[in-house]
């Protein structure tokens, strides 16, 4: 892929002399981890350290009527073979519900399954033993006899009264249902010129992480704690939920999170295996560890997407869009995952559909039902994808309906850029965004007009080329609306330690966490900047709930916005600090003094007064020179949590260009391109590689990415081989563009940047295949992702 | 993902391996890219591995009476590199590239590939389009087998319990040869949804002896017989009408899509065979 660069110069407010906000530095961890010296969870070994293998339900659904485990006892290396009964009584069920998604409900969920399998994998036994491979030959040794149950797996008729309920407990299969209706609909749709009715369909897919995920769990009996080293994206929130269900005190849990190969949202929510393996060590006394494999990743790691959306725009004949109308079904597995709940993505439809639009009326109705299949949860851009393809597939029908181009449609309903702040037919509230700046600025990236003109020119020779494009909203930095109020202890706020060391350097230690998405960069280059020093003098220190402050993690895109803030107000802070010792050794004004590149100078002409190390060494050994009275406080503490906005949105557009080969159905991507607004920009190689990396995830949907289940609740292609990850070699190049509306919420004024390339890529490349087969006459393609098989139906040819 | 418990044995000569093989549930380890995949898995749990990989003599590319002979342990990156195959086995030169990706080209060996005899792999419907040979070791001695009596079945071919895949040759491409390759794989590197291997002979304007191998389409590659007479009375349309393939439905494709797509793979590769 070619890496261009086109950010704008950034900023004013925030240069300070030795800013590094809008530079493309290097990421602090880059050698370390290049050179193999990263440290993940499936690195770490501790004495008497197991490992535990489990065995795992091949039924969809099943009652466990016997299992039997001397055979496995017996075997070579095996420590212990526990069972869900047994395991029950060291660690408490779960139920994944929030109580701001009204209605919602779930059954209680084991860390092993105890009387019921209900899905194909879940674990159902544990085997512990002193090396992974014997552990899983002694799960081979382990018979548990299953009476098969009827599974339930077409959400169609999940909720028909035929269909059996999978928990009798909650009395049928619905998990959530939400209804909302705004505006005069069916005026709108009655006084339409054109409506256009069709149903999408997004196929079940997983986010496929480098690092699958891996927990060590290591009770210390003599302690009474527990250490927990967990590939996760949010350490606070699971030493919560570690301590609530092992029945302790959260202090008597430690959560260690270090490097962490790759999440995606995949890895912030509660796997019953993980909990099984904490509780293994509380009931063993010993380090346990569980590294899961490839085919236990593609049954067990959260699910998404699946959504059913029949939806309807209006349009009149001047081109303004009267209405919207959805309704989407979705199936969740077996169980709201908790603590986040499976009912997010659909609520995040319903209020997202039609966001970046004018249009006030919208009708919407989700639905979210169980059923017997690994379950669904967040995964990068929860919602988005589905809602943004809704959303501008509808308007790209409507427009060729109508014959206005697609580009044009959106100017005339996209809300225009000096209505802020305003709000969504739905109720989001925007703050700033900038949606025409956004369009002006791709349709001259792309060349808009010579592709079109190129397009018409090849449909003579027989070659269908087609442009595709999404406008979409992002939520960012949430607040604690989209958690906290649901009353889940996951707290959107963030903090930053800064502390000056004995020799000027800055030692930080941030509540966010490091995925392989460069936080630690952003984090860096914040607290550099607000405090004045180079940034190789400033070390960051993340996952650890024993030393960072408290903090919400990474995931909704808040790492930067939320964590970065934190990071600067607290530079800022100590950099008060340090300039008060200064002023007290040079007896001069603090306020007429400033840090630059880790000197002290007057602050009006840059004279050189002290270097930190010499600050340094007065402060921690020579107090006694400093005047009576004087304390140095070279330690500070800041908070951020957004509070004016419940959201940061973002906004951008997406354009896809691409060539269907219409004698086989197989799509080629020439160019993909993104101007997106996340505000002030940190580090624009990293934004620019977020959105890259965001926009492959998104072709993934579109094109590749497919749990493919039968209808006894089988997944059919759960490994590496079958299950299609995007890989480079089809990959087009993708452009990055930027508008800066920062948010006024923080100094900063960072918003998000991480799921903008996911939120619309899927609805750009649907989009342009539409475009270029429409000359042919084929039915538009609704149904990701989008094979070369349903192509060939689209086209008649199969 | 860790393979059951075996034992492991590195031959140190050609008739240690065949010895070897005596042992209920052993099986060869060339380049392990097949192999230890399934092991893995624990799709397949031998009892013993015998490493073949340091034997002397089973890498060579050379060029005997007419033919190219290309040794068992031979790796695909190997054969990418060789001037030998580029000019005299230029099919097999065509299909290398389409064969995983270089990691796996580095490690995989050609007897491997032919003998492991996937149903979707380029080279076992490369041998049968080259009417090659394939020369296997046994505790008998030496025997050469016909590519078309190779084939048996899903993962199965003609070699023994106890035999050693040695070599296969080809034969050596001269002037009037002719060879065309193309497959559709969703992702470059993958195992081809539906591929085909030709060559046939140039004949005039025309040609003749044409010989289509597809793969990805049944158990094992599978010759279109029909449509090669049409190609070669110069009809293709003819000869897409021919295709009497039966492909089953798998996770990537239905047989109706393989059919269609093994139509616009012999539109493609006859282009190729026609042009000199
Ligand atoms: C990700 C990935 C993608 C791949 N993609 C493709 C592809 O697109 N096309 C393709 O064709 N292949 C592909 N392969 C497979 C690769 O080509 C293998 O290398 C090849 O199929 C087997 O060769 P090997 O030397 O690795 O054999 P091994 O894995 O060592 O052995 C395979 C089998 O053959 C037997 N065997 C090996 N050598 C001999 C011998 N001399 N005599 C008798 N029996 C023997 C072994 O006992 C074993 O049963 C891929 C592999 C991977 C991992």
């Amino acid at each position: 892929m070619k890496i261009t660069d086109d950010s704008p110069p950034v900023l004013t407010a925030l240069d300070r002399p030795n800013s590094y906000i809008g530079r493309s530095v290097p990421r602090p961890n880059l050698q370390r981890l290049t050179q193999g010296r990263g440290q993940y969870v499936s690195d770490v070994a501790l004495p008497r350290m197991a490992h535990v293998a489990y065995v795992r339900s091949p039924h969809a659904h099943a009652r466990i009527v016997k299992i039997t485990i001397d055979a496995a006892k017996n075997a070579t290396g095996v420590i212990a073979v526990v069972t869900g009964a047994e395991l029950a009584k060291v660690m408490t069920p779960w139920v994944g519900v929030l109580t701001h998604l009204k209605g919602l409900k779930s059954a209680p969920q084991a860390p092993l399954a105890v009387e019921r399998a209900c899905w194909q994998g879940e674990a159902v036994c544990a085997v512990v033993a002193r090396t992974r491979a014997e552990a899983e030959d002694a799960c081979e040794l382990v018979e548990v006899s299953y009476e098969e149950l009827p599974a339930v797996t077409d959400p169609e008729i999940a909720l028909d009264g035929k269909t059996p309920v999978i928990h009798a407990s909650l009395g049928d299969n619905l998990c959530f249902e939400r209804k909302l209706d705004v505006g005069a609909v069916d005026k709108a749709f009655a006084e339409a010129d054109a409506v256009v009715e069709t149903t999408f369909r997004f196929g079940r897919h997983t986010g496929v992480t480098n690092e699958p995920r891996s927990v060590v769990a290591d009770w210390n009996e003599g302690e009474q704690r527990m250490t927990v080293y967990h590939g996760t994206q949010a350490p606070h929130m699971m030493q919560n939920l570690f301590a609530k269900h092992l029945g302790i005190a959260e202090h008597q849990v430690r959560v260690l999170t270090k490097d962490v190969g790759g999440s995606f949202g995949i890895k912030v929510h509660t796997y019953a295996d993980e909990m099984a393996t904490v509780a293994l060590s509380k009931l063993l006394k010993r380090p346990v560890k569980f590294v899961a494999d490839r085919i236990e990743s593609f049954v067990t790691d959260i699910h998404a997407r699946d959504h059913r959306v029949k939806a309807k725009i209006g349009v009149s004949k001047d081109g303004t869009i009267t209405a919207f109308e959805i309704d989407d079904l979705t199936g969740i597995g077996p169980y709201s995952v908790y603590p986040r709940t499976s009912g997010i993505e659909a609520n995040q439809v319903v209020n997202l559909v039609g966001g970046p639009y004018k249009c006030p009326n919208y009708r919407a109705q989700a639905r979210v039902v169980f059923q017997n299949k690994n379950v669904m949860c967040q995964y990068r851009a929860v919602g988005h994808p589905i809602a943004v393809a809704v959303t501008e597939g509808l308007v790209e029908l409507a427009a060729a309906k109508i014959g206005i181009d697609p580009l044009e449609l959106r100017r005339r309903n996209l809300i225009a850029d000096d209505a802020y702040p305003t709000q969504s037919a739905s109720g989001l509230k925007f703050e700033l965004l900038s949606h025409h700046e956004a369009l002006a600025h791709l349709d001259s990236m792309m060349n808009y007009a010579g592709l079109r003109a190129e397009q018409k020119k090849l449909r003579e020779k027989g070659i269908y080329r087609g442009i595709g494009f999404a406008s979409f909203i992002e939520v960012t930095n949430p607040s604690a609306a989209f958690y906290g109020v649901g009353g889940a202890r996951i707290t959107s706020m963030d903090g930053a330690t800064v502390k000056l060391d004995a020799q000027g350097a800055i030692i930080v230690h941030t509540g966010v966490t490091e995925q392989g998405q460069g936080a630690e960069a952003v984090v860096a280059q914040c607290v550099a900047s607000s405090f004045g020093v180079p940034l190789d003098k400033v070390r960051v220190i993340t996952g650890d709930t024993d030393n960072t402050p408290y903090g919400g993690g990474t995931w909704a895109s808040r790492a930067a916005g939320i964590g970065g803030e934190a990071a600067w107000q607290a530079g800022k802070a100590l950099r008060g600090n340090v300039l008060a010792v200064a002023a007290s050794i040079l007896q001069a004004k603090p306020e007429e003094l400033d840090i630059r590149n880790g000197i002290v100078v007057d602050k009006a002409n840059g004279t050189e007064r002290l270097p930190l190390d010499e600050l340094a060494r007065v402060a921690y050994f020579r107090p006694d020179t400093l005047p009576p009275g004087f304390q140095a406080e070279l330690m500070a503490t800041r908070h951020y949590v957004p509070r004016a906005w419940p959201f940061a949105f973002t906004n951008g557009i997406q354009g896809s260009h691409l060539e269907v080969d219409v004698d086989t159905g197989f799509v080629k991507l020439l160019k993909h391109w993104c101007v997106e607004d996340c505000g002030t920009i940190i580090n624009p190689q990293l934004v620019d590689e977020q959105i890259r990396g965001g926009v492959v995830q998104g072709i993934g949907a579109a094109l590749f990415e497919h749990c493919l289940y039968d209808e006894r609740g089988q997944l059919l292609n759960g490994n590496m081989a079958d299950y299609l990850v995007p890989m480079a070699a089809e990959m087009p190049d993708i452009e990055c563009g930027h508008v800066v509306s920062p948010t006024a919420d923080s100094e900063l004024g960072a918003k998000g940047a991480g799921e903008a390339g996911t939120a619309g890529a899927p609805a750009s490349v649907m989009n342009a295949i539409n475009d270029a087969l429409r000359p042919l006459g084929a039915q538009p393609l609704t149904d990701m992702p989008f094979t070369p098989d349903k192509i060939l139906r689209a086209l008649g040819k199969v | 993902m860790k393979p059951a418990p075996f034992a492991y044995k590195k031959a140190r000569s050609l008739d240690e391996a065949v010895a070897l093989l005596v042992e209920k549930d052993a099986r060869l380890l060339a380049g392990g890219q097949s192999l230890i995949a399934t092991l893995n898995m624990r799709l397949s749990a031998p009892s013993l591995l015998i490493d073949i990989n340091g034997l002397g003599g089973l890498d060579g590319i050379t060029v005997k009476g007419g033919a190219v002979e290309i040794g068992a342990l031979t790796r695909h990156a190997q054969a990418e590199r060789s001037d030998v195959i580029a000019k005299q086995a230029p099919l097999i030169a065509r299909a290398i590239p389409h064969i995983g990706h270089p990691a796996i080209r580095n490690r995989g060996t050609l007897g491997g590939s032919i003998a492991f005899a996937d149903p979707a792999a380029e080279l076992p419907a490369c041998l049968l389009a080259l009417d090659g040979e394939i020369d296997a070791t046994g505790p008998k001695g030496k025997r050469t087998i016909k590519a078309q009596d190779f084939f048996k079945g899903l993962f199965e071919t003609a070699l023994g319990p106890q035999e050693v895949l040695t070599a296969i040759r080809v034969p050596a491409a001269d002037n009037a040869a002719r060879v065309g390759f193309a497959e559709l794989a969703r992702r470059h590197g993958d195992y081809a949804i539906v591929g085909l291997a030709a060559c046939a002979r140039a004949n005039g304007k025309g040609l003749s002896d044409v010989r289509l191998a597809y793969f990805g389409v049944g158990s094992t590659p599978v010759r279109a017989k029909k449509a090669e007479l049409a190609l070669a009375s110069g009809n293709i349309d003819a000869a897409i009408k021919a295709l009497d393939l039966q492909p089953h439905d798998d996770v990537q494709a239905t047989g109706k899509v393989k059919t269609h797509l093994a139509g616009a793979l012999l539109r493609r590769v006859a282009k190729q065979l026609l042009e000199a």
